[in-house]
């Protein structure tokens, strides 16, 4: 059991390219990096993502992100987002997308989940969230200003 | 005891607003898409009252003492706050129809004047995902027309390729006669519905 899971790991580790990407870095600009559990992959154009992947940019970095229902995403410099939840069936367009903007600023054009039902994709920030209900929208979380 | 609470008094006052806790600010704007269209978001701040917010630039923000505001932002101050955040947004998705020849996995000749602006998109994207998929009209069996579907989107496929597209990034289907841009009876010549979609990401 234990050695399936090591190697459901290592085929996961290896396969960028595999079904579970739920999307794919088509900008990249700078520094920017993929923190995918305790690993930290640097992006690159062609790099693809999965749930609960953390996208993390530099001061000079930025990065542009094609999701599988079309909807796009961009993150800014110095900029730490999450994609919490995702998921998207092709056949009928359901679908959940839950990001977290923590730090920094996106840009976001929303795709075909949301044209299907308006309250599948949500973005967070520390102080409040944010539906989708279409389509061009930016966000910016400042750093919490100390007292 | 009276003094004591004194001091505590003075103590909140001198940290500021005891009303509102402290808190991470945001900032929510609407942007306008390259068509001009005005979309909708609906914000909910602090655990409070969801606000809609659906005009152009139209804003929500979030004070760093839980303070909500709406406002409506002006296009230079949206690019100076996010002008290298938008740059960075990938390629809205494309889609394009082109017509065939009947009865061939050729262009018409209007389509092959159109598939030249194809080409060009795709020039301007780093890494295309495209897909293709062929169509035909309802002349010929089923199995004839899923044959030349097939041809038509591998012919177009051939064609990404030697532009330059990698081929392992264009997907190519036929779906025969089964998804019709314009329903005609059986064995009906169309030449809208000899077609293949392209789909470019």
């Amino acid at each position: 059991m234990r050695k399936i899971l090591i190697l459901l790991a290592a085929l996961g580790f290896a396969g960028s390219a595999l079904a579970a990407d739920i999307g794919l870095v088509k900008v990249a600009k700078g520094s920017v990096q993929i923190q995918r559990g305790t690993t930290k992959i640097p992006a690159t154009v062609g790099t693809g993502l999965q749930q609960a992947d953390v996208v993390v940019t530099g001061a000079d970095g930025s990065a542009g992100i094609t999701f599988t229902d079309n909807s796009l995403v961009s993150v800014g410099p110095n900029s730490v987002f999450a994609i919490d939840k995702y998921r998207f069936d092709t056949t009928t367009h359901a679908g959940e997308f839950e990001g977290n903007l923590k730090q920094g600023r996106l840009a976001a054009v929303s795709g075909k989940m949301v044209k299907q039902s308006p309250d599948s994709m949500k973005i967070r920030t520390p102080s409040a969230i944010m539906g989708v209900r279409g389509t061009e929208f930016v966000v910016q979380v400042d750093e919490p200003k100390k007292n | 005891m009276v003094r004591y609470l004194w001091v505590l008094a003075v103590a909140v006052i001198a940290t500021g607003c005891a009303c509102a806790p402290a808190t991470t600010p945001a900032l929510f704007v609407v942007v306008p898409a390259a068509d001009g269209h005005i979309g909708r978001i609906v914000v909910t701040a602090n655990g409070g009252e969801p606000r809609l917010i659906d005009t152009k630039y139209g804003a929500e923000r979030v004070r760093a003492d839980g303070r909500i505001e709406t406002a409506t932002l002006s296009e230079s101050e949206v690019k100076a706050t996010f002008g290298s955040t938008l740059e960075a947004l990938p390629g809205r998705p494309m889609s394009y129809t082109l017509y065939f020849l009947e009865g061939k996995d050729e262009l018409t000749p209007e389509s092959r004047v159109e598939l030249d602006k194809v080409f060009a998109e795709l020039k301007h994207r780093p890494l295309p995902d495209v897909a293709v998929i062929g169509h035909t009209d309802t002349v010929g069996g089923l199995e004839y027309n899923d044959k030349l579907s097939r041809a038509r989107a591998e012919r177009m496929r051939d064609m990404l390729v030697e532009l330059g597209i990698p081929p392992e990034r264009i997907q190519a289907a036929g779906r025969g006669k089964r998804e019709l841009l314009v329903p005609t009876e059986d064995n009906i010549s169309e030449p809208r519905n000899r077609r293949v979609e392209i789909n470019v990401r």
